[in-house]
């Protein structure tokens, strides 16, 4: 009976559920896990890299995380080449504003836009939704650092710390028990990384197995830096992580 | 034959437009005011091809206050230059541009400090202590050169203001019936007597 409601994407099923998007969201479990945690002077984005194959070429760049503006990154949980097109228009979107108004796009804005987008989908018949949930680390002006969390309905929400993807449920109780918000960024660092350790299935983790992203101010220049970082910075907060483990 | 004058103080900005609404060599109405105000802290003058004037400031009004409901955000002077300079820009590139050229006086909350910006129906913008719009421009601005320090109280402005209404008096051929004054500080926008 079911069948016959979950095949499209914008009937209401009779206990009033849609189902393609509750698909969608499960699509997104089965991606690796992305976490976001907010600090005082920044944000750090991780995110689980999933190695498939030995032979697959490891790339040096990031496959999910990704920068949206000179204020913005985000973190990517789901169908990377759904992902693509989103980041394509919030980019977009981020560069027409700066353009109109010369200023970066306040982030709630541009999160609400693409959320916009993703709700469309989840109305308009004959198009699947888009399965990707993401996590949105910037700064602007007028809320300074802020975390978002969207997902495939296009409902969106402010966060301090959050995860998205498989696993999420078990990383959010643990951020739960742990986070405290007067932390700095180096803190925050740290915490990305027992997080990730304590859910991620090895025993080690390595630089191939994780990504890493930080958004904060330089204030000798005064000016956001958002960095995706670069396999040997991992290594060395990897490495301090398994120094204080051996001496705990 | 309009006329557009403003200057920025260390915390305010005082502007004025002649209140004279003239077609050919007729005087339509003698307190025609050439100001719209924008949002809370942005106050735009403006004159031109009469039509283009009203149409055009209405229509960046509209949207200004569009955005503070829509984001519940007041845009800053800058942001709001930005935006007007971008409209400008796109109908200077469409079939009939509108010819209005601006003045926009704002104070920016978050910083606490005033700010000017000169507009011409090229889309050009720019940030500027003072400025006049219009032929008087040619009398003006060179009072505004000898009189204006960044530091100018209310008073002062007022009166290098009357210089140059006294100036225009003078040495222009146009009555210019008298001039519309308002001052855009913390508190806002309001108008003056001078």
């Amino acid at each position: 009976m079911s069948r016959s409601y979950d095949s499209r994407t914008t009937i209401f099923s009779p206990e009033g559920r849609l189902y393609q998007v509750e698909y969608a969201l499960e699509a997104i479990n089965h991606a690796g896990v992305a976490l976001g945690i907010v600090a005082k002077d920044g944000i750090v984005l991780a995110a689980e890299k999933k190695v498939t194959s030995k032979l697959l070429e490891q790339e040096e760049s990031a496959e999910k995380l990704y920068h949206i503006g000179d204020n913005m990154l985000c973190a990517v949980a789901g169908l990377t080449a759904d992902a693509n097109i989103l980041i394509n228009y919030a980019r977009r979107v981020g560069q027409q504003y700066l353009q109109t108004f010369n200023e970066e796009m306040p982030c709630e804005q541009l999160v609400r836009r693409v959320c916009d987008l993703k709700q469309g989908y989840t109305q308009y018949g004959g198009l699947r939704p888009f399965g990707v949930s993401f996590l949105y680390a910037g700064w602007d002006h007028i809320r300074g650092y802020q975390l978002f969390q969207s997902n495939p309905s296009g409902n969106y929400g402010s966060w301090q710390a959050n995860s998205i993807g498989g696993n999420s449920t078990s990383v959010q109780s643990l951020m739960r028990q742990e986070y405290k918000d007067d932390i700095n960024l180096d803190e925050a660092s740290a915490m990305a990384v027992k997080f990730l350790s304590k859910t991620l299935d090895s025993n080690s983790l390595t630089h191939e197995k994780i990504e890493f992203a930080t958004i904060t101010k330089d204030t000798t220049k005064n000016k956001m830096v958002c960095k995706i970082w670069k396999s040997d910075e991992i290594n060395e907060v990897l490495n301090k992580y398994q120094e204080t483990q051996r001496q705990s | 034959m309009e006329s557009l004058l403003a200057v920025q103080g260390q915390d305010f900005v005082l502007t004025a437009s002649s209140s004279s609404a003239v077609r050919g060599i007729t005087v339509l109405k003698p307190d025609d005011d050439k100001s719209q105000i924008l949002n809370s802290h942005n106050l735009m003058l403006y004159c031109g091809e009469a039509g283009d004037t009203t149409n055009f400031a209405e229509y960046i009004a509209a949207n200004i206050s569009l955005y503070t409901l829509r984001h519940n955000l007041n845009l800053s002077p800058e942001a709001t230059a930005s935006f007007t300079r971008k409209q400008l820009a796109t109908s200077l590139r469409s079939r009939k541009p509108y010819q209005v050229n601006i003045l926009l006086a704002g104070y920016e909350t978050n910083l606490g400090k005033p700010e000017l910006f000169w507009l011409d129906y090229l889309a050009t913008c720019v940030r500027v202590p003072y400025a006049c719009q219009g032929y008087s421009s040619f009398y003006c601005l060179s009072i505004f050169d000898r009189y204006y320090k960044p530091d100018l109280t209310i008073d002062e402005a007022v009166r290098i203001m009357k210089l140059c209404f006294d100036e225009l008096k003078k040495r222009m051929p146009i009555d210019f019936k008298g001039f519309i004054c308002k001052v855009v500080d913390k508190d806002g926008i309001r108008e003056i007597n001078i």
